[in-house]
């Protein structure tokens, strides 16, 4: 006998998602994954300027900010057959290290952490035996014994106020927390550290693009014009800070994330053999060296892992009819020719049906529609997205750099490489691959550097700027790896308009509602077998749901049916 | 799970020695965060007071249809005392971003604040509010957002709606609006509400609104549009570093063109700063480090209503409907004046001097927006 619980809302994430999960004798059996927001952008893109829409797009998520905006830049760029300048390139990459470092360090902290982290247990910590602790992993300067017991004594008045603000309600004290009081008590300093830190390193996005969140991009490359000799535009004063930052930044991933990572992970050890899921990964690809064009190039390697064979790694091409499909069986949407096809995305349609239970509700009638996201595909399987998908491909694909961080994480561990297919896993892949992006940034920064030295300052290829150099009608794809996974955006311009935009996140990759063949996706697939200690408190489900660091803004849209026009309404808005 | 125990919650200023700040320290923030509230330093003293008496204010944060941006904003608030009071000292009591708990116990939380503290909490709306096919766009713990707002703004003190979502719609509210997109001042009536339009609102602006009203106990003073005067009074374009660029007739022909490289003025490129509210050009973004302008891109005019309906993003503001002060400078000048360098000098003094007087001690001053104005 089973027993349905929900959780909703899920917190600690972007967005809107509800799980309702079945227990039977202390575990999972069944999972079903729910995005209950919808704001049907795509609908809203049709008709408007192929260069306007990254500010668009970039609006579907301001925790992954800069993402969707990249990402959209680089599909008008496909479309229109653009080659940015090297600088616009290393000026994109260095953004994006900026936010692959912001948003892991703040899931981890500010989103994850609490799963692991037992807030009010860390008052019972020895300061001393913190401050010989934190000096023993790292060579983080704020560690002595004052420091922590100025922590301690904050959170203790705080707790005693009464007024528990975020951590009111909390799980403190479950049975499912293991760590220590002294390792507790570093990561709830650390938590507030981060907080102070992550505003920091976005200032990079400030200098390039103007402001965090959602800073400027331009299709053709970058706004942000080089004038080494002016007081306006990137000059070395802006550089000075660029670089310092992400000096900083990197000092803050070795010595202060990535440490406290495994010294919580060297606790929770069993949850290395939870939470796996699928086991099979799918990665685009990105961080070009050499152009966009060039994926050989790539900091990220692109490429596919079914059944955990890691052995076996396959190619993936995004423009392939048959390769990525979205299939809407139990999402709350139609298409014309039934529930059972897959469209690629060029030809993606369908029209929003809610045929869910009327609000307010106790349950969702998961035997049928339950959920705002579709389901996407790749050569008909389901597919897990993201940080651990990354560093299995780079691993597999035999990359040193790769291979040099996880094997020394193992080896710390003391855990086999199997290890890696699960909760613990993903949540360990995120702050392993932060190290290589921290170290890939200053690279990059090396080499902007090294360009403007040698005389080129270009920032932008304006040569196909005007709509009237543009073909009649061109099909462009746009994609990038995104700090929760595998991004594409899919463009169809026609008469120098945008005729059909369409997305396919992350997020709906993993989160997205089983497919008309019983597969379940990556959320749904990876909670099951989960042990749950206390139905009431679903903190193991928030632990493996939490690893994927959900988004959920970014993984529920629309697409209109294909070819109709949205006609042009002159009042908006609405009571 | 923690129950309350203590009556008397600790004072600002007691937290914030506690915490090891000097009262030097102390009165630094609170002249800062005086400077941007536009109080005169005469008040600075009732600041003062009124932090060091006064316990934390309950606030239950609210997300809709929106992406986050404004909570990532209001965490990039850049003073250390400002981020310590406002995510530690104020009590953030319910915000799905942020919050350790989940499902029942997120919403007993919410609960329990929303009973105990009855008609003092502070409640931020992040997101508009989807009114289509019957509020199901948009549904949280089984409920739509329609009626969780409507039930947390029943017993709230006031509300503040958080950037362009909450405000005035947004992105989701663009052509064709698919979800009825609503912003939450079209929803609520008869509770003090105040908007804070940007996408996302700068967070230091964020920070100040939520200052000035746990220190004064009101709503600070707002334009007929109900934004606060003290940071969207001001056009971009009024307080813009390359406004004599403007002035002088040099402009930015092309993205990454020689005048680009010098921080010319982007108005001919698409810079939304001539019809735009905002304080990025005062107080700039992150801790004072750049604004879109800076980095050579135009203003998107992102705190102003309907600003994605408002004409393409590069096309040059005077060149679609509903520009006003400027199109009718433009109009003037077209006959006679082509684009090169005397025409365009000739154009911005005209346009000054018709701007001048135009929009002195009214548009300037947010008692009435450029829209408005037109109409």
């Amino acid at each position: 006998m089973s027993t349905r619980i929900v959780v909703d809302p899920i917190t600690r994430i972007e967005g809107h998602l509800r799980i309702e999960a079945d227990i039977e004798n202390g575990k999972i059996k069944d999972a079903f994954s729910s995005g209950t927001m919808v704001r049907l952008l795509e609908e809203i893109l049709k008709g408007r300027d192929p260069k306007d829409a990254w500010a668009f797009v970039g609006r579907v998520c301001g925790v992954c900010t800069s993402v969707h905006s990249l990402t959209s830049v680089r599909a008008v760029e496909d479309a229109l057959d653009i080659v940015v300048p090297p600088n616009a390139e290393m000026v994109r990459n260095i953004m994006f290290c900026t936010q692959y470092m912001h948003d892991h360090v703040v899931h981890f902290y500010h989103l994850h952490a609490m799963d692991w982290v037992d807030v009010v247990n860390a008052l019972k910590a020895d300061p001393k035996k913190t401050s010989e602790l934190a000096q023993s992993i790292s060579h983080w300067p704020k560690s002595s014994p004052g420091y922590f017991s100025d922590i301690q004594t904050r959170i203790k008045k705080f707790v005693e106020s009464g007024q528990l603000g975020i951590f009111a309600n909390g799980y403190w004290g479950h049975p499912a927390y293991k760590l220590p009081p002294e390792v507790n008590l570093i990561g709830l300093a650390h938590y507030l550290e981060a907080l102070e830190w992550q505003k920091e390193i976005v200032k990079i996005h400030a200098i390039f693009g103007g402001k965090n969140p959602h800073p400027n991009y331009l299709v053709g490359g970058m706004a942000c014009a080089i004038g080494i000799d002016d007081v306006s535009g990137i000059n070395a004063e802006r550089l000075a800070l660029v670089g310092q930052l992400l000096q900083d930044a990197k000092e803050f991933v070795e010595q202060v994330y990535v440490p406290d990572l495994m010294a919580i992970a060297s606790f929770y050890k069993d949850w290395g053999a939870i939470g796996g899921g699928l086991g099979n990964y799918l990665v685009y690809g990105d961080l070009p060296t050499n152009g966009f064009r060039d994926m050989a190039s790539f900091k990220f390697p692109a490429g596919a892992i079914l059944n955990k064979e890691l052995g076996n790694i396959q190619e993936v091409d995004l423009r392939k009819d048959e390769e990525v499909q979205e299939f809407v069986t139990n999402s709350w949407y139609e298409y014309r020719e039934g529930k059972t096809v897959g469209l690629h995305p060029w030809k993606g349609e369908s029209k929003v049906n809610y045929n869910g239970p009327k609000p307010p509700f106790e349950h969702l009638d998961t035997a049928k529609e339950y959920s705002y996201l579709k389901t996407p595909r790749w050569n008909g399987h389901a597919m897990e997205v993201g940080p651990l998908a990354r560093v299995l491909v780079g691993y597999a694909r035999g990359r040193e750099d790769f291979k040099a961080v996880v094997d020394k994480a193992l080896t710390d561990l003391k855990v086999p490489v199997t290890a890696l297919f699960s909760t613990l896993g993903r949540t360990a892949a995120r702050g392993l691959e932060s190290v290589l992006i921290a170290q890939w940034g200053l690279e990059f920064f090396d080499q902007l550097i090294s360009n403007i030295k040698n005389g080129d300052t270009r920032m932008a290829e304006m040569s196909k700027f005007d709509p009237a150099t543009w073909p009649a009608q061109a099909l462009g794809v746009g994609y990038s790896e995104a700090p929760r996974g595998a991004l594409a955006h899919w463009i169809n311009i026609e008469d120098q308009k945008i005729a059909n935009y369409q997305l396919v996140v992350p997020t709906t990759w993993n989160a997205s509602p089983r497919d008309g063949k019983g597969q379940l996706s990556a959320y749904e697939s990876a909670l099951l077998n989960t042990p749950v200690a206390d139905e009431k408190q679903p903190l193991e489900i928030l632990r493996t749901v939490h690893s994927f660091d959900p988004c959920m803004a970014c993984s529920v849209h629309l697409y209109d049916e294909e070819g109709k026009h949205i006609s042009r309404i002159s009042v908006v808005g609405g009571e | 799970m923690i129950h309350e125990t203590l009556p008397s919650p600790p004072t600002y200023y007691e937290e914030v020695e506690r915490k090891g700040y000097s009262r030097r320290e102390f009165m630094a923030f609170v002249t800062t965060m005086a400077a941007f509230m536009g109080l005169e330093n005469s008040a600075i003293g009732q600041v003062v007071h009124a932090l060091e008496t006064k316990s934390r204010v309950p606030v239950i944060w609210l997300h809709f249809q929106e992406c986050t941006c404004c909570s990532e904003s209001f965490i990039r608030s850049s003073h250390p005392i400002v981020a310590d009071i406002l995510l530690d000292k104020i009590s953030l009591d319910y915000t799905e971003t942020l919050m350790a708990a989940s499902g029942v116990q997120a919403e007993e939380a919410m609960k329990h604040t929303m009973e105990k503290y009855r008609g003092e909490y502070i409640l931020c709306v992040e997101g508009s509010v989807p009114t289509g096919a019957d509020g199901v766009y948009c549904m949280i713990g089984g409920k739509t957002s329609l009626q969780i707002l409507e039930e947390a703004a029943a017993g709230a003190k006031a509300v503040i709606a958080w950037g362009s979502c909450a405000s005035n719609g947004c992105v989701q509210a663009a052509r064709p609006n698919p979800t009825n997109a609503t912003p939450i001042h079209k929803l609520l009536k008869g509770i003090p509400l105040i908007k804070v339009p940007g996408c996302p609102p700068i967070g230091e602006v964020m920070a100040g609104v939520i200052v000035h009203l746990v220190t004064f106990g009101k709503i600070p003073e707002l334009d007929r549009l109900g934004r606060p005067k003290a940071f969207y009074s001001k056009r971009v374009h009024d307080s813009c570093y390359r406004r004599a660029y403007y002035d002088a007739g040099l402009f930015v022909e092309s993205f990454d063109d020689e005048n680009a490289k010098k921080g010319y003025c982007l108005y001919k490129v698409g810079c939304k700063g001539p019809s735009t509210y905002n304080a990025c050009g005062v107080m700039r973004w992150n801790g004072g480090t750049s604004f879109p302008i800076q980095a050579g891109h135009g203003c998107i005019g992102c705190s102003e209503e309907n600003f994605w309906d408002n004409g393409r993003f590069y096309e040059r503001a005077s060149a679609f409907a509903g520009f006003g002060i400027e199109a009718n400078a433009d109009t003037l000048g077209k006959a006679a004046l082509a684009a090169t360098g005397v025409g365009i000098a000739a154009h911005a003094i005209a346009t000054n001097v018709r701007k001048h007087k135009l929009i002195a001690g009214k548009v300037q001053e947010g008692k009435i927006s450029e829209k408005e104005f037109e109409s």
